[in-house]
């Protein structure tokens, strides 16, 4: 049966670019279809009841939802090229751990400092304190896995085309506070399909500026 | 492997650390349990999970593994030539259990910890609402996943049915606090029959606390 991959996403998720990114280092031809968060499609609302969220992935005609769980099914569909979690139980329940935690802090507390009023200073020094957290979790190694580049590093470098925003509404400086973690966002973008797939930070800016007038936040 | 070498840092009113144990039961690993106190966090815990700071945490030959689903994980695939498989071989399968997992642990568990708290009427109906809402999701997912089979992971319980079935005696207390049947087997009959199921499993007994017990506990810190 012929392979048939479809990804419902939106250009400037970090979640999304997780998936993208993924599919990327395994290889994989799909279909990439562009969905417009303001008007989602039926297809989205159909293959994602649950949350209709991007980034949806189908694979022969059966979704996949959250982009973590995302990644894990790739690694395990298309094992042959490039592991994306590693293969001791130890190694790999420690990377799910520090994917878990991007999940549960990062977005939420970056959110807080472009979109909603008030709030910027405050999270935007919890953000830092997360960075921190995560660079010492880095310590001096190449990649969050090691040597090589996987699960934990796809969970949080699409982050990275973001921080131009963090920095500007929450009046920060990732590169002087966390510079290692910098250093390690541009060893990412050596990648292929790291650099193939995060948007250009301007792109990203003007995205979020149009998002705070709908917000009414400028 | 000795017994000493695998710990469970925990508490027996912890839905969460409900869930390793029932996994290390499935595999029939011994486990030294160590309880925390109530209201207070051991400097071992503290060590062992400075990220957190919660239970459960596994300690294997002294080393953490933190976060009750990927401790289910941990313990299935180190142990996996021992018990039944905890997560389904096919990897649709494996993503399925893992979405329905994150969805209870966001969704679901999140609306049933709030009716708890749940002021007035107007929030109370918006809860239940939720709930129901969540439950019909959860009904559906039982018959895509069991097919045909008594639980969601097929004829023994799996990951799903431990992510699920670990608030089953927390949703009792609930419903005698709030005199309200979030279970309802008239609206999802598959879902009752398996809560009842799981209920009797040999892994889960000895580790589902006793409602009367629990409903005390709650009592004493929600007041």
């Amino acid at each position: 049966m012929a392979e048939e991959v479809v990804l419902l996403d939106f250009w400037a998720s970090m979640f999304g670019m997780r998936t993208r990114i993924a599919l990327e280092e395994k290889r994989v031809t799909y279909d990439y279809r562009a969905e417009d968060l303001w008007n989602k499609s039926s297809l989205l609302l159909e293959m994602n009841p649950v949350h209709k969220k991007i980034p949806v992935l189908i694979h022969n005609g059966k979704p996949v939802c959250e982009s973590l769980i995302q990644i894990e099914y790739i690694d395990e569909t298309w094992p042959d090229k490039n592991s994306l979690l590693p293969s001791d139980p130890y190694k790999r329940a420690h990377a799910k751990f520090w994917a878990d935690f991007i999940d549960k802090k990062v977005n939420v507390t970056a959110r807080r400092i472009w979109a909603a009023k008030g709030e910027e200073q405050e999270a935007a020094k919890e953000f830092i304190e997360i960075l921190k957290t995560l660079e010492s979790e880095l310590g001096d190694k190449k990649y969050f896995g090691d040597e090589t580049f996987g699960y934990v590093d796809i969970a949080l470098i699409g982050f990275y085309s973001w921080f131009g925003v963090y920095e500007k509404f929450g009046n920060i400086s990732i590169e002087s506070e966390c510079s290692k973690l910098i250093a390690w966002a541009k060893r990412c973008l050596d990648r292929e399909s790291v650099a193939k797939t995060l948007p250009e930070s301007e792109k990203v800016a003007t995205f979020v500026s149009d998002c705070r007038k709908k917000l009414g936040l400028e | 492997m000795a017994s000493s070498d695998v710990k469970l840092i925990g508490a027996w009113a912890s839905p969460f650390v409900m869930r390793p144990r029932i996994a290390l039961n499935l595999k029939s690993v011994p486990y030294e349990f160590l309880q925390e106190t109530f209201g207070s966090k051991s400097e071992l815990l503290l060590k062992s999970n400075p990220v957190h700071k919660k239970i459960p945490v596994l300690l294997h030959a002294d080393k953490p593994v933190c976060e009750s689903n990927i401790i289910v994980e941990y313990i299935d695939d180190t142990w996996s030539s021992s018990g039944p498989s905890i997560l389904p071989s096919d990897p649709y399968d494996r993503a399925m259990a893992r979405f329905w997992a994150a969805y209870i642990d966001e969704k679901w568990f999140v609306a049933l910890r709030s009716f708890l708290k749940a002021g007035g009427e107007e929030e109370k109906k918006a809860v239940i609402a939720q709930l129901e809402e969540g439950n019909a999701f959860l009904e559906k997912a039982f018959i895509d996943c069991s097919k045909g089979k008594p639980f969601f992971n097929g004829d023994n319980i799996g990951y799903l049915d431990i992510a699920l079935g670990c608030f089953l005696a927390w949703l009792r207390v609930t419903e005698l606090a709030v005199s309200h049947k979030i279970l309802d087997e008239a609206k999802t009959p598959s879902l009752s029959k398996w809560a009842e199921n799981f209920c009797n499993d040999p892994a889960v007994k000895p580790v589902m606390p006793e409602t009367a017990k629990l409903a005390e506990f709650a009592k004493k810190i929600f007041s």
